[in-house]
């Protein structure tokens, strides 16, 4: 296999690892909110079973949630796996398993804004979902953004174990070469793929944080 | 009439009873200053007011409109819609401020009433251009909270709460978070509005203020009001408690 094959093959894989990483966040983000707000919830049953997801979905390997979504609508309803399914099956996974990480990450922020600016919104009149939205909401993302870099960090190289179901990501496809071809060179390429994507991740994190910076 | 009729207000936490048994009438234009030791309730009397905490027995009334009341024992709060719209009567001044850190001066000031009241952009602005000449902080409309010192924050935060034309201020010892040196300049703002004759209701630990501003000194304690009446009457108050508060405060 010539070099430039295997350099097409890992890009191929790489857009795929590209397209798990946004999708994931796309879903999760907004999903772990909605679940924060569960977990907060006044109501004991919702509380509860937010809790019973949250445990679950932290309790267990993201690598065998993938396996469930994927092969779980077989063995529970006998229903055929499309190889379209592939694809959807792993956003689905991870983003239901990274919602449950960010719910909690919310959480600490939104539980961290001092109960005086609810009490200031109230007095001037402000509603419930302005209240939130307006006032409690930016100051949470200022928060919470270095933990949702670690989380959004570790996405990058968790896209790897979409593998275990199959996916035609960059490091299903660099396993196959590097046995195919007896080389590391196609991992280590991988490795280095991983590297600077969470280089990029980290910078434009940064960037976000330095754009917080105009209030305290 | 009243704009502010509280009638036998009762709160209590748990085991602990902070207000037994308060009484208190306001009338328009009316500086009525609350006094007492800390504990005595001044504060949970001022949240029960202002709907921040819910009373547990007793009825409030703004301009006549009951807000909450009781019926057959019971406690009652006005529909959400009605509370709406009578708590536009009054504004609250907090002691630690609560201004909204990323919004500059000029937002936290004429974001209520453009996201709330649906003022027009434009005018909310002269109006809290307007607010920001009277209280001399005109070239700190585009700072953030932060920048500020203590004194120019609540400055800012009694102008949000005027960019909503309250007809009645309350005031959470709006001082008592400050250095000395910076009450002055948050007691000076609050003896204008007295002037220009706002109706006001001040919690303070500030005597010499409270006899200068007030047309009426409560004096708290253990959840009642002990003693009531002008600054004279109250300073020259024949109640042993009410002297040696008044006087461990002056010296």
């Amino acid at each position: 296999m010539s070099m430039s094959t295997i350099f097409t093959l890992l890009a191929k894989g790489m857009m795929i690892s590209v397209e798990i990483f946004f999708f994931t966040l796309l879903f999760s983000l907004p999903l772990g909110l909605l679940v924060s707000f569960g977990r907060m919830s006044k109501n004991f049953l919702v509380r509860s079973l937010v809790k019973i997801y949250i445990a679950v979905m932290r309790g267990t390997p993201l690598m065998l949630q993938l396996l469930v979504v994927y092969f779980g609508p077989f063995y529970l309803f006998g229903m055929k796996i499309s190889s379209g399914y592939r694809f959807v099956a792993v956003i689905i996974a991870f983003s239901i398993n990274y919602a449950a990480y960010f719910a909690e990450i919310y959480r600490s922020g939104i539980e961290s804004i001092s109960v005086g600016q609810y009490e200031a919104a109230k007095i001037l009149g402000y509603n419930k979902v302005q209240t939130f939205f307006k006032i409690i909401f930016p100051q949470v993302v200022k928060r919470i953004l270095p933990p949702v870099t670690n989380e959004t960090i570790t996405l990058v190289k968790d896209t790897s174990l979409a593998s275990v179901i199959a996916m035609s990501e960059m490091f299903t496809i660099a396993k196959q070469i590097s046995a195919k071809e007896t080389t590391i060179m196609p991992l280590m390429l991988a490795g280095i793929f991983y590297f600077i994507f969470n280089y990029l991740v980290a910078f434009v994190m940064e960037y976000i944080e330095k754009k917080f910076r105009y209030f305290r | 009439m009243n704009l502010v009729k509280i009638s036998h207000m009762k709160k209590r936490f748990g085991e602990l009873e902070v207000l037994s048994d308060i009484s208190l009438e306001v009338k328009k234009g009316e500086v009525v200053s609350i006094i007492g030791p800390s504990g005595s309730g001044k504060s949970t009397l001022l949240r029960c007011a202002t709907l921040l905490e819910q009373m547990d027995g007793g009825s409030l009334s703004y301009k006549g409109e009951k807000v909450v009341w009781e019926e057959n024992g019971k406690v009652i709060t006005a529909s959400h819609a009605e509370t709406k719209r009578i708590s536009r009567t009054f504004g609250l001044v907090f002691q630690n401020f609560n201004l909204f850190p990323h919004y500059t001066v000029l937002k936290n000031i004429m974001d209520a009433p453009v996201s709330v009241d649906k003022v027009p952009k434009k005018e909310a602005r002269e109006r809290a251009m307007t607010l920001l000449r009277q209280l001399g902080l005109e070239d700190k409309a585009d700072a953030y909270p932060y920048q500020l010192s203590g004194g120019q924050q609540q400055r800012v935060s009694i102008a949000r709460a005027l960019a909503l034309q309250p007809q009645v201020l309350f005031f959470d010892e709006p001082t008592s978070a400050l250095d000395p040196e910076l009450t002055g300049e948050v007691l000076k703002v609050i003896k204008e509005l007295a002037r220009q004759h706002m109706t006001m209701i001040i919690v303070t630990h500030e005597m010499k203020f409270a006899k200068e501003v007030s047309d009426r000194i409560i004096f708290m304690e253990g959840g009642v009001i002990v003693e009531e009446g002008s600054p004279d009457q109250l300073f020259t108050s024949q109640n042993l408690r009410v002297q040696e508060f008044i006087g461990k405060l002056e010296s």
